[in-house]
This record gives C-alpha cells, sequence and structure tokens, in this order.
C-alpha cells in the first residue's frame, strides 16, 4: 500500500487519494488554436521507468490536489506539494462576481478579498 | 525439427524419455538479419513465426530481456473471446478466435486451447439492452453470441448469488460459448517452437540497449550481446513501449500501469465456463489444476514495478464475494503483477512508425493474450509489406492525432481509467 505525506493532513494511506495523472504535461491556452498542442496535452507521455511527478488528490482528507514525485519501479516517494502554484487571481473571485450582479447600476466595487 | 505425436510419446516412452530434443536453439546472435523483433513474448514470437510461414521471411532474430514467457503472455488469466463492439475491434478480435482454433494444429504443440464459453453477467435490463446491442453486432459479423435471461444464467452458473441479498441482483447475460481459455506458457513455447523450426534464431538473456542508425533509418539495434543489424526492427515489448521508443526517438500515447492476477488453491471443478462480472470488474475461471484464476482493475497509477498492491486485493476479493459468495473460504495461492501498455482508449497500436525500418506493435493494455495470433499475424504482414494489415488500419499511432480514437469502453482519454 503507497503512503503518502500529505502536507495538510500528514501520512495517510493511498486509499484516500484520487490518482490525477501525469503531472508534468502543461494545458495549453484555453484559446490556442493549435490542435498539435491539445493532441500533445491529452495524449503523448512520456511515461518514464523511473521519477514521474504526478497528481494525487486527497479526496478522503483536505480535498487538496498535490503534485507527488514518485519512482514507477519501486513506488519510493520523493516529494509531495501543493499542486497549486500560486494563489487563486484575487480579480475574480466569487464575491465580486455576486456584487457585480447585484449593484447592476452602481460602479462595480473593485474586490476586497 | 521432429513432430510431436502421440507416437513419438509412446517411441519416447519406450527408450526412457532420454532422446526429445530440445523445443528451440538456444542461439547465438549473428551479425545482421533480415528483421529483428524485440521482444520474445507471445506477440514477438508470433510474428517470428508469421514471418516465416507467411512471408517467407526466415533470416529473422527474437531478441529477448530475460527467458521467453517470462513477461506478460505468462502472467495473464488466458482468457480468450472476441465480443467486440466497435468496427475495427470486432473483425480483429474473431480473426484471432480463428486463428485460436487452429493453433494446436498450426504449431504441432497442444495449447490446450478450451472452448468452454464466456459469460459477462447483466445487472439491470438497461445493461441487458446493452448486451443485447453488442451481442446483435457480433451476430452481424459472423460471431456467436446469445442473450440470456436469468433462469438460463442460473441453469448455467448456479453457483452464483441468485439469492434476495444479493448486492447487485443478476437480471442476465451475454454468452459467448466459442470463448474460452488456453495454457499460456504453452503458446509462447509453441510458437518458439514453431518459429525456430522455421529458422529463426530466438535470442534469450539478450536486452535492447539501443538504436543503430544510418541517417534517420535504424539499421540495427545495439543489445547487451553486442550491436545487431537489421533490415527491420518490430517492436513488440508490451509494458516497456514506452522505454525503448524513447530511445528510438517515438512519442507515444501510453502509460504503464500494474494489473493483478491471483490463483486460489485447487477445488474440485466448479467453475465451467469463464465467467465476468458485470457490475465491477471481476472475472474468474478454473484452471485445470484446479485453482480459481481470476483479476480485477487495473492498480491505477503509473507504475512499472511487476507486483501489485493489497488495496486492489481487497477490491478484487469483495467483488469476487459479491458474485460468488460460496468462495468466501477459500485461501488464496498466489497474486503477481504484470506491466500493461495502456492507451488513451484501450485499443492497441500496430503499425508502421514514422521512423523508417522501425515497427511498433504495443500498447495491449489488459487484452492482449487473446490477440497474440492475429496480432502475429497482421504485425509480420505489416513489417513485410511495410503497409498496415486490412485487420489493423483502425490500430494506427495516428488515430488519436485525427480524432479516430477506438474506446471500447467509452472510458475517455485517461489511461489508468480505462
Amino acid at each position: 500500500m503507497l503512503r503518502i505525506e500529505c502536507p495538510c493532513c500528514g501520512l495517510r494511506d493511498q486509499d484516500e487519494f484520487r490518482y490525477g495523472g501525469d503531472a508534468s504535461v502543461t494545458r495549453p491556452g484555453h484559446d490556442d488554436p493549435d490542435p498539435e498542442a491539445w493532441y500533445r496535452y491529452v495524449y503523448v507521455r512520456a511515461n518514464p521507468a523511473g521519477l514521474h511527478r504526478e497528481f494525487w488528490q486527497h479526496v478522503i482528507g483536505c480535498r487538496q490536489w498535490l503534485m507527488v514525485e514518485r519512482d514507477t519501479r519501486n513506488h519510493a516517494i520523493a516529494s509531495v506539494a501543493f499542486a497549486r502554484k500560486a494563489p487563486a487571481k484575487k480579480s475574480f473571485t466569487q464575491t465580486s462576481l455576486a456584487q457585480k450582479s447585484l449593484t447592476k447600476k452602481s460602479p462595480v466595487r473593485k474586490s476586497t478579498a | 525439427m521432429a513432430r510431436y505425436s502421440a507416437f513419438s510419446i509412446f517411441r519416447n516412452a519406450l527408450s526412457g524419455q532420454k532422446d526429445w530434443q530440445r523445443a528451440w536453439r538456444a542461439a547465438e546472435p549473428k551479425p545482421s538479419y533480415d528483421v529483428v523483433i524485440i521482444g520474445g513474448g507471445g506477440h514477438g514470437l508470433a510474428t517470428a513465426f508469421y514471418l516465416a510461414e507467411n512471408h517467407g521471411i526466415r533470416n529473422v532474430a527474437v531478441l529477448e530481456k530475460g527467458y521467453i514467457g517470462g513477461g506478460n503472455v505468462g502472467r495473464n488469466t488466458t482468457v480468450i473471446r472476441s465480443n467486440y463492439l466497435l468496427d475495427g475491434n470486432t473483425q480483429f478480435y474473431e480473426f484471432s478466435m480463428k486463428l485460436w482454433e487452429g493453433m494446436s494444429r498450426a504449431l504441432n504443440f497442444n495449447v490446450m486451447f478450451s472452448q468452454r464459453g464466456q459469460l459477462v453477467t447483466a445487472h439491470s435490463a438497461d445493461q441487458l439492452d446493452g448486451f443485447s446491442h453488442r451481442a446483435n453486432i457480433m451476430r452481424l459479423n459472423g460471431i456467436d453470441a446469445d442473450i440470456l435471461d436469468r433462469d438460463e444464467v442460473r441453469r448455467l452458473v448456479p453457483y452464483l448469488d441468485f439469492s434476495d441479498t444479493a448486492r447487485f441482483p443478476i437480471h442476465g447475460a451475454i454468452f459467448q460459448g466459442r470463448a474460452g481459455t488456453a495454457r499460456h506458457d504453452a503458446v509462447a513455447w509453441g510458437y518458439a517452437r514453431a518459429a525456430d523450426g522455421h529458422g529463426v534464431d530466438i535470442i534469450q538473456n539478450c536486452e535492447v540497449t539501443g538504436f543503430v542508425r544510418d541517417g534517420d533509418r535504424i539499421v540495427g539495434v545495439e543489445t547487451t550481446k553486442g550491436r545487431i543489424g537489421a533490415g527491420k526492427v518490430g517492436l513488440a515489448v508490451a509494458g516497456h513501449t514506452s522505454v525503448l521508443g524513447a530511445k528510438a526517438g517515438l512519442e507515444l500515447p501510453i502509460e504503464s500501469h500494474v494489473l493483478q492476477a491471483f490463483v486460489t488453491e485447487p477445488l474440485k471443478p466448479l467453475v465451467d465456463h469463464v465467467v465476468a462480472y458485470g457490475a465491477d470488474h471481476f472475472y474468474v475461471s478454473q484452471s485445470d489444476k484446479g485453482g480459481l484464476v481470476f483479476g480485477g482493475n487495473l492498480d491505477g497509477y503509473n507504475s512499472y514495478a511487476q507486483r501489485g498492491n493489497l488495496g486492489v486485493v481487497r477490491e478484487v476479493a469483495e467483488a469476487a464475494i459479491a458474485l460468488m459468495p460460496c468462495i468466501s473460504r477459500i485461501r488464496l495461492l498466489r497474486h503477481w503483477g504484470g506491466v500493461m501498455d495502456m492507451t488513451p482508449d484501450a485499443s492497441p497500436i500496430i503499425c508502421p512508425t514514422p521512423i523508417e525500418g522501425l515497427y511498433l506493435n504495443g500498447g495491449w493494455c489488459y487484452g492482449g493474450f487473446k490477440a497474440t495470433p492475429a496480432s502475429g499475424w497482421c504485425f509480420a504482414h505489416t513489417i513485410a509489406t511495410g503497409k498496415p494489415h486490412p485487420l489493423v488500419a483502425a490500430y494506427g499511432l495516428d488515430r488519436f492525432r485525427t480524432g479516430r480514437a477506438l474506446d471500447e469502453a467509452g472510458a475517455g482519454p485517461s489511461a489508468w481509467l480505462q
């Protein structure tokens, strides 16, 4: 049984996690019209016999997405970190959207979130 | 090559069993071959046999990094069926079934092909409708298929859970009478012996470490036994296709995953067919020694380790007991893992590659064993002629780029969910 050291919850059984696949591929920009870029993102995998960077979600725990480096030959885990690289952008929070819809006539306030 | 027959058994019995020949030579590599097949599993050996048998190409070597039959051909649950839904798959697997039916005779080697029939249980009217759709497609392609109602299933396999407390009550089943099992090691040995009889060199303990190029073309392989020249190179190393593909410079839509298989202590005859559970992932047959041979889902994360995870052992046991409560007290004898090439649509890849001189056979997911003869037949054709055999036209590497994925399960492009 794999055990993953969740940065939030500590060492937990793999049963608590959901696999999210190869974390080394990068999603093309949403407006990227190049089918080749999307083909590579969706299908092409390096599939190394060795260290593999991959996503796991701690579904029965903190529900955070994690980025794990694991050796595919012996399952030794080299590192675990939160998958989010930067904090969410502040200009597009739910609060600001809600305020936008509620105060149609008044000028939109800038989010204070 | 001396033919095996009832008479040869009788004659060797009289001489104390001392005069049997080796089934194949322990060949050492020649400097070069017309075709080098990498991978001495079922598919590689079958390819070498059909290259010689169908195309007259006998200057062939099969390179195996371990021993013949030590990979997935010796690790599967030996189920053979041709109950596929999608055009491209349906015809290919039925062709394979026909080759299985004549294999022991063609190879002069008893592969113990047993057409005991396979059924998949249905657990709702909707699921049975889906099976009827599949059965109709099979029949339209000349393949035998029957839809059974609950009572018919009960007469056939009374040991399943037909009680009022069954977790998923059995509604019916789809049945293919010609499906069955075969002795998997015998398939590897039979093809090895028959290929050797045609002059093919089978070179064991010979790992390919790289490719030799002349410009853009591949003209040979570097191995642990030295450089071997090749007019053409065929890759048949399912499980490790990405590793060797990367050495050749191929980018592949493949992930390697572990699938486990299990065998219990021997029992008296109980399971007369191959039974698959339609409400979960579990399939079982009984070996000639009496052990129940069964399997379930992938472990679910990329792996090159030929061993599995206990979590899946528990899941498979749960599914087994839900379908067959009568085996709840049986002890597990062994379980093991094999490394699968998982493609994003769970269909295989047999095709020439963008690299001249290199041909690819891989991506068999969890269904490679049943495909062994047809895979060898069609891959040999592809190598010999340079063009895909019509039966594998849908198995090209470019199908993902062009939107022609053959997603039998409709599971989407995440390989580990297929």
